[in-house]
């Protein structure tokens, strides 16, 4: 099991929303992950991943039928809930609200991407402050890296996938290379932090 | 990122903001969705060099930067024939039955710099109706409306507007409606003749005239959803009977009262028409 100081697990136990980015490479980790997590899950979990602008995605449904969680595409002014995933839709930026309301945004692309992670994880941290763990997973450009580094500057919770063992590792490298994140994890572990979170919440309640 | 907290705005900041933008200008922003506000100034803060406290004080002290201010915290992103597959759900299920009026009128309310409304204009003129037409674009910035009266856009981006025209199921080339002259595309003067562009508030600007078919698309998002529903009110109010609603893909009319007046014409693609 993932060894964690008490400090890392404090701010686990104080998050309230999970945030993952990726890009080329990991798109069937971020499937893995989201089919792994269990029923009663105590996160909101944002999912911000790039894709085509005119690809009308089945994903949400396909993943639904296979997870614990409720899975669905994020829908413009919806209050953000725990046990539930959230897909950023393709060709819009998904921003959060004051009121822990999500919103859509089509305004211009950033790194050529919308969605973008950095829009995403800068909003969501602009609104949780440091109750927030964010995942940048593998990819191909270096959208993500900002937002990432934007959290850990807030003393939010910044994990990366181990570029070594990342399918392309242009993402989290750039995110290593601007700010020193938390955790660095393998593929096993980025499972295992999954089951940290959910104990750890549990523990609370 | 070098600097970057220097252009940085709260919540709260905001709040103040919109407070000053109010009492000087008396635009009233307090129905704007908050977070993609706030992204909005920001950006405007990064593109001006502008940290907060010289923000304020130009906003103050120069009346001539408010144009710039609003086309800035407004979104302009526009495309022709953006989302080919509601170009080609109009198409198929709108346009035939437009065909059954006798006057059509159309308001592409958030129209920015026109290429949505020209995209109209062609559908139309495709269909031998531009005669009978009249469209209407509307837009809470000057500068927006001054281009889109203009009709005048980069030759570049021609190229990406062929693909979505080509995609809605088109029956020509995209080229057959515009001139090209050095690195600029000018939209023709037959689908310009019967088109207006004026300046309207969706906050605080009210019913203007009546019409077969209102357009916005993407431009709800940006609202809180108190404001969204005083919106789609109002569009409810300018609609005739049997008139068409058409709003983005991830827009929808929010209150069953609503929903119970008008009937689903494309679920996917959101069009609506008005039944009661």
């Amino acid at each position: 099991m993932l060894d964690l100081s008490q400090h890392i697990e404090r701010r686990i136990t104080d998050a309230e929303i999970l945030l993952i980015g990726c890009s080329a490479g990991g798109f069937s980790l971020v499937f893995d992950m989201v089919t792994y997590l269990p029923g009663g899950f105590p996160l909101p979990v944002i999912v911000v991943m790039h894709r085509g602008k005119n690809y009308r995605s089945s994903v949400e449904a396909l993943l639904q039928q296979k997870s614990q969680v409720r899975v669905k595409l994020a829908e413009d002014k919806e209050q953000i809930r725990r046990n539930t995933v959230y897909f950023a839709p393709a060709n819009y930026h998904v921003l959060a609200e004051p009121e822990k309301m999500l919103s859509l945004d089509a305004s211009e692309p950033e790194h050529y991407c919308r969605p973008s992670i950095d829009v995403t994880f800068k909003s969501v941290a602009d609104v949780y402050g440091s109750h927030v763990i964010a995942v940048l997973l593998s990819g191909a450009n270096a959208d993500g890296a900002g937002g990432l580094c934007y959290i850990a500057g807030k003393n939010g919770l910044s994990v990366i996938q181990n570029p070594e063992v990342a399918e392309v590792r242009i993402m989290p490298q750039a995110a290593l290379d601007r700010c020193n994140p938390d955790l660095i994890l393998d593929n096993e572990a980025l499972f295992e932090l999954l089951d940290k979170i959910a104990i750890l919440h549990n523990i609370k309640l | 990122m070098e600097g970057s907290t220097t252009y940085t705005i709260t919540f709260n900041e905001l709040n103040e903001l919109t407070e000053l933008v109010y009492k000087i200008y008396g635009l009233d922003l307090t129905g704007y969705a908050k977070a993609s506000l706030k992204r909005r100034v920001t950006r405007l803060m990064h593109v001006k060099h502008l940290p907060l406290f010289d923000l304020r004080s130009v906003l103050i002290n120069d009346p001539d930067f408010f144009d710039e201010f609003l086309a800035g915290i407004t979104v302009n992103v526009t495309e022709m024939f953006r989302d080919p597959d509601f170009y080609k759900a109009f198409r198929e299920k709108v346009l035939p039955y437009l065909a059954s009026f006798q006057r059509i009128k159309i308001w592409n309310a958030g129209c920015s710099s026109g290429e949505e409304l020209y995209s109209f204009a062609i559908l139309l003129y495709e269909e031998q109706l531009y005669k009978r037409a009249f469209l209407y674009g509307t837009d809470i910035n000057t500068r927006v409306i001054e281009q889109a009266k203009k009709g005048i856009y980069n030759l570049r981006s021609m190229k990406q507007y062929s693909e979505n025209y080509q995609a809605s199921g088109a029956i020509h080339s995209l080229s057959e409606y515009y001139i090209a002259k050095y690195d600029a595309a000018c939209i023709l003067q037959k689908l310009k003749k019967h088109t207006l562009f004026s300046v309207h508030n969706l906050v605080s600007d009210g019913v203007f005239n009546e019409f077969q078919v209102i357009v916005c698309r993407n431009v709800l998002i940006y609202f809180d959803i108190e404001q969204q529903q005083k919106i789609i009110d109002l569009f409810y109010n300018s609609l005739c009977m049997l008139g068409f609603l058409c709003l983005g893909s991830k827009e929808s009319l929010r209150s069953d009262e609503l929903k119970n007046r008008f009937r689903i014409i494309d679920r996917i693609e959101n069009i609506y028409q008005k039944i009661a």
